[in-house]
């Protein structure tokens, strides 16, 4: 099937606060963004696979945010819960453009 | 070659353990497809009465998720039974039309409930406690019904029926013999469970023979061989299980009382296997989950085709779990003219203990209110260990390491999850853990009922040699360090440490960047020793104390004024109105510590709250003093001796905002009638004519305390002190996180009051704690007051859809 990718812009990189998350809505999409301390950003769904807490709350360390409803620790970049739990959260695309932060989402 | 093809018919704890085996030994050798009733994915059925109990939820049971069945290739069908076996075809067939071809067939389809052939028995609410849908119906009874009869005082019967008291019914146990759990326990045992039960609410008819189950069409009661009659609304079945065989009866499989197995597992038909609680071995069928696991793993060695050890039987051990009961029974229980035994029985504690002989071996134990010794005992019953051997055990302090040291590496450490000798000493060599906690992220041991933690730290013990010493148990922070929280806090006094990240890069921290449990800790930590040059980092903050309200499990959250010792008025009661319109609050709750909680606020919305309520925080998200509940006192009340109000008052206005280990909560009341409920806080006052005692060390929550006096004061002036100087004492020297009913057990009441007693010691006490407090601020005035916080923390993004 093809696939249409639309790419959105959610904030600039200056505000975006390092190591927290921001909630982005998008139509009907809840994104967790992460400015994370090595100045990536990264864009996951706001929404934990273990009882939906809003992960954009979390405690970030690195590339993990750990829930803030139960402690469950995710990798931001590749969406993997860590062990001993098991799960994974969808990923989006970023872009940065001149200072500009960019969603890319499949359509 | 083409994969061999193996069905699996019940996709339960046994079934699922050997097929978890046979992936570990020959991944990706298989074509599995399992066959499961139950419309759940596999399932810890033994924390069902957990779960009853409002321990944990059903979510959290869950063994393999549906992740695990995909990411190994194996074929799931849940909700779908198998109806029947040609074994000469070696086909299955499913109640859904499925035929499914197999190399090898392993029945696993455990046991049933045992329903009493009484008539009456197929009305309802009448019910087994077996699997997640009668844990559903017996949840949802109890919303509707009040009374509920449990027939079966053994392990299942009791588990039920304290979790039917949980759920907030009334309970009567109808056992037919005369002592509770007659089948492990000895008579006097059995007496001091049935005392301890009665105490928490259970009724017990014993000795009854249950003859019909009376009502319409819904259970209305009960009547028993004597005539006499209960009323009921509710009946749980625990009598017993009984193998689930009927499919292999059918399909010409030999069975006696369960599928029949030699010691590799095998029927006697070709190909195929059962295991688990359907399977019966040298006569024996078991209903516990050790044996499940042994069995699993023999059988996993036989379809793998690897020589393997045969299956010998399992020596039975069982643990009760009853919230605040303590049970364990393993092996031989009954005395004989052949056994000897040694007993003791200490009356003031409730302890009891018999461990039987016979032939200078042990060969079975009871234990009552302590159970520590029971994983040990059932490993001398194991090796048939001799008697002196125990003896000489209980005297010298290497007795655990060396008892570990001789358990083979198949032996199970931790029951609930199967996980062996073998796993952990290979976990602990292989991934460097050195603390009970890091073996339990890695392996799952002692992650469920947590009965064998001692043998754990045995086997690290063991493992380590001289690394690991018990008593240097010093919990380390978290499991990015192997420092604990003296070392930590030493380090950063003498380095002079200023920041998280500097901690952990100068300390070595294994990770860079930290995780959930030692971030904060620093942060308070490094908050605590440097009170007016620190800056407090909110990264490092859990959601709540970052936005300083309380999350909820929607998203939302909620929001507490303060109000000075619970003490309000009608402007602010009418501006909490006005607010609770304007912004469409879903629900208002009096709290326990006398406050008023906006429910289901908005995060956006947090600051223009706080803006219209124009209301210091309450911090009822902090890890800080929370509340000084009082009672009217004096003013008011005909019994007050004391002015409660405004010593409560006081108290709150000096320590409130700033940061403490673990959540603080007070209390004042004007006399010993305690309304204000003193003696189970953190620190509670109690007015007595002409003076003031306060209490310490109380906890009203998971783990109920007591609180214990400290000392009697006269003065108001007096009590300010001594808190001040107590809460600064447990701001120094508590860990992170660690509350203070068990930092007092910790710390030894004495010494605390030694310290407090000191008049040098409580003015510097006071000293430090004032400067703590004089750089603190309103943190709801501080984020309305600036621009980037609000943007930072309470400002999201959203974007319609549609635009480009």
């Amino acid at each position: 099937m093809e696939k249409t990718l639309q790419r959105i812009k959610v904030a600039t990189v200056s505000e975006l606060p390092k190591d927290l998350g921001k909630t982005v809505r998008v139509g009907s999409h809840e994104i967790a963004l992460f400015h994370l301390v090595n100045g990536k950003i990264r864009a996951i769904e706001n929404r934990c696979p273990h009882k939906g807490g809003v992960l954009a709350e979390g405690m970030v360390s690195g590339e993990h945010v750990f829930c803030p409803m139960h402690d469950w620790k995710i990798n931001v970049c590749d969406g993997e819960v860590q062990k001993p739990d098991r799960g994974c959260v969808n990923t989006f695309k970023v872009e940065i453009e001149n200072e500009d932060v960019y969603i890319v989402l499949d359509k | 070659m083409s994969k061999q093809k193996i069905v699996l018919i019940g996709n339960g704890m046994a079934g699922v353990r050997c097929i978890e085996e046979m992936l570990k030994i020959q991944p990706n050798h298989f074509e599995i497809t399992i066959f499961g009733s139950e419309p759940h994915p596999n399932y810890n059925r033994i924390l069902l009465s957990k779960v009853l109990q409002g321990d944990t939820t059903i979510d959290d049971i869950t063994l393999n998720d549906w992740n695990w069945y995909e990411e190994n290739g194996i074929q799931l069908y849940t909700g779908e039974t198998v109806t029947h076996i040609d074994t000469a075809k070696q086909v299955v067939y499913s109640d859904k039309d499925r035929e499914v071809r197999y190399d090898q067939l392993i029945l696993a389809t455990g046991s049933l409930p045992f329903i009493l052939p009484i008539p009456g028995v197929d009305k309802e609410g009448v019910t087994g406690f077996r699997d997640i849908q009668d844990c559903e119906k017996m949840m949802e009874y109890s919303n509707k019904y009040k009374k509920a009869a449990v027939i079966g005082g053994g392990l299942l019967g009791l588990e039920a029926a304290r979790g039917l008291l949980d759920l907030g019914m009334e309970v009567d146990v109808i056992h037919l013999s005369d002592y509770l759990m007659d089948r492990q326990l000895d008579s006097a045992a059995s007496k001091l469970l049935q005392k301890e039960l009665e105490g928490q609410g259970m009724n017990f008819l014993l000795g009854k023979n249950t003859q019909e189950v009376i009502g319409n069409t819904h259970v209305e009661g009960l009547r028993f061989s004597d005539g006499e009659e209960i009323k009921a609304d509710l009946v749980v079945m625990a009598v017993g299980i009984k193998p689930h065989i009927q499919l292999a009866i059918d399909s010409e499989i030999p069975v006696n009382r369960g599928i029949i197995v030699n010691d590799y597992m095998e029927t006697n038909i070709p190909n195929v296997y059962a295991v688990g609680e359907c399977a019966e071995h040298r006569g024996v069928v078991y209903g516990l989950v050790a044996p499940l696991y042994e069995q699993g793993k023999v059988l996993a060695k036989r379809i793998c085709g690897i020589e393997g050890d045969p299956y010998e039987g399992t020596v039975l051990s069982t643990q009760l779990k009853v919230s605040g009961v303590d049970v364990f029974s393993a092996g031989e229980i009954f005395e004989s003219e052949q056994t000897k035994t040694i007993k003791s029985f200490n009356d003031w504690e409730g302890t009891y203990k018999n461990i039987l002989i016979q032939d200078g071996k042990i060969i079975g134990a009871v234990l009552f209110g302590d159970t520590k010794e029971g994983n040990k005992l059932l490993s001398f019953i194991n090796k048939r260990a001799d008697v002196t051997e125990y003896l000489e055990a209980e005297k010298g302090e290497e007795a655990g390491a060396s008892l570990v040291a001789t358990m083979p590496n198949e032996e199970i450490i931790c029951g609930c999850n199967g996980v062996t000798k073998g796993d952990i000493v290979q976990a602990i060599e292989s991934q460097g853990l050195t603390s009970v906690e890091e073996v339990k992220g890695c392996t799952s041991a002692s992650r469920s009922c947590g009965g064998c933690k001692s043998l754990v730290a045995d086997l690290l013990e063991c493992t380590l040699g001289d690394a690991f010493s018990k008593s240097n148990q010093k919990e380390p922070i978290c499991s990015c360090t192997t420092l604990s929280r003296d070392d930590v806090i030493a380090e950063i006094r003498e380095k002079n440490l200023t920041h998280t990240r500097e901690v952990m890069s100068v300390l070595g921290w294994t990770t860079s960047e930290g995780c959930s449990k030692c971030r904060p800790a620093l942060n308070y930590y490094l908050g605590m020793v440097n009170p007016l040059e620190y800056k407090d980092e909110r990264e490092s903050r859990y959601v709540n104390e970052r936005l300083h309200a309380n999350i909820q499990k929607d998203g939302t959250f909620s929001v507490v004024p303060r109000m000075y010792g619970g003490v309000t008025n009608p402007d602010q009661l009418r501006k909490i109105a006005d607010v609770a319109d304007k912004y469409n609050v879903p629900l208002l709750k009096v709290t326990g510590g006398q406050r008023i909680d906006m429910f289901g606020v908005k995060k956006e919305d947090l600051p223009k709250v706080w803006a219209d309520l124009d209301m210091p925080s309450g911090y009822a998200y902090g890890k800080t003093l929370r509340t000084v509940k009082t009672c009217v006192g004096e003013s008011f009340c005909r019994f007050g001796t004391q002015d409660s109000m405004s010593l409560g008052i006081a108290l709150e206005k000096k320590l409130e905002r700033v940061g403490t280990p673990h959540k603080f909560k007070m209390a004042v009341s004007a006399c010993p009638r305690n309304c204000a409920e003193s003696g189970i806080k953190d620190l509670g006052v109690v007015g007595v004519d002409g003076a003031w005692e306060i209490y310490v060390g109380g906890n009203g929550g998971t783990h109920l305390r007591a609180a214990d006096l400290l000392c009697k004061v006269k003065t108001s002036d007096e009590v300010i002190e001594i808190t001040g100087a107590y809460f600064q004492y447990y701001r120094e020297t508590a860990v992170y996180l660690e509350r203070t009913s068990v930092w007092v057990e910790r710390m030894g009441l004495d010494s605390i009051r030694a310290v407090i007693e000191d008049k040098q010691n409580r003015i510097e006490l006071n000293q430090r704690l004032d400067e703590a407090l004089s750089v603190l601020q309103d943190p709801w005035k501080e984020a309305l007051n600036s621009d980037r916080i609000l943007k930072d923390l309470y400002q999201s993004v959203k974007v319609p859809a549609g635009v480009k």
